[in-house]
């Protein structure tokens, strides 16, 4: 009864939701969220099609993107520390030093 | 009265609603912790989808890395700079309307992508039946040190450059160095 279309169209609307968050919030932080919750939508695709077409691929490659956004994360948050202790204030948009 | 098919259906509807909620409440919440916890709720209501698409180790796996983890690094984060980050304020309207334009647009585009589709017939060897008697560890385990040998060996390296990165980022300068034990030993002469 529950066919891929159901996962897919889910995993499109968080995806959505993901880029909404990191072109609405200024907060770093919460722009990171969102790239996270992007992530998440797609490894659903992935597993609701590796099940659906019974193919393990599908599984396999959510698990090296689960590893890649943890290791992105961490990469991503000392970036923030580090740009936060060099300056005073924290908005994203002028941190434009590299705008050409 | 197909007991599975309904169970299944109402366990789908109600962690996807459930999902849904929690990811606007990362978009509205005024507060980046209250953000952080919503997004925890997005995680495990995902990990749900997971053992109902037939992969408990990768929802244990989303649990443990992404909730307990990925999630706890941010709280720490905030923790730390929340009294600086309070000052930034929102963007203007017009961008706020924009941005809302985009996504649905963006939503509209992928759902009519996917709703005409159909899937291509299912050809390959695993079955959820084989998954389950053969365990979806095993499955995994033996995919990962066979076929996909190389991909896990290069996330192995991914995972040590990001251990660097992140120690190397978020490293204090040093205004004065730390006395070294030559210079103890030169001090005390």
């Amino acid at each position: 009864m529950l066919t891929v279309t159901h996962y897919t169209i889910l995993s499109a609307l968080l995806f959505a939701i993901g880029a909404l968050t990191v072109l609405i919030r200024r907060n770093p932080l919460i722009m990171f969220m969102g790239i996270e919750l992007m992530l998440n939508a797609v490894n659903l695709a992935f597993v609701a099609f590796s099940r659906f077409l019974n193919d393990m691929s599908g599984q396999v490659f959510v698990f090296i993107v689960l590893t890649v956004a943890a290791a992105e994360v961490a990469v991503g948050l000392a970036l923030v520390v580090a740009i936060f202790r060099a300056r005073e204030n924290v908005d994203v948009d002028e941190i434009d030093l590299l705008k050409g | 009265m197909n007991y599975g098919a309904l169970m299944e259906a109402i366990v789908f509807y109600l962690f996807a609603t459930l999902a849904i909620l929690a990811a606007l409440g990362v978009v509205i919440a005024r507060s980046a912790v209250r953000s952080a916890l919503a997004l925890a709720l997005v995680f495990v209501s995902l990990a749900a989808m997971y053992i109902l698409l037939n992969a408990p180790f990768l929802a244990v796996a989303q649990i443990m890395i992404y909730a307990g983890a990925v999630l706890i690094l941010f709280l720490f984060v905030i923790m730390v700079l929340n009294p600086r980050l309070d000052i930034i304020g929102a963007r203007s309207t017009a961008q706020t309307v924009t941005a809302i334009l985009f996504s649905i647009a963006l939503l509209g585009l992928m759902v009519a992508t996917l709703i005409g589709g159909q899937l291509a017939p299912a050809t390959g060897i695993f079955t959820p039946d084989l998954i389950r008697e053969v365990g979806h560890v095993q499955v995994i385990g033996a995919l990962l040190f066979g076929e996909f040998l190389l991909p896990f060996e290069i996330a192995s390296v991914v995972l040590l450059i990001a251990i660097v990165g992140a120690m190397t980022l978020a490293r204090r300068e040093r205004v004065d160095p730390t006395a070294t034990k030559r210079d103890l030993k030169r001090d005390l002469r």
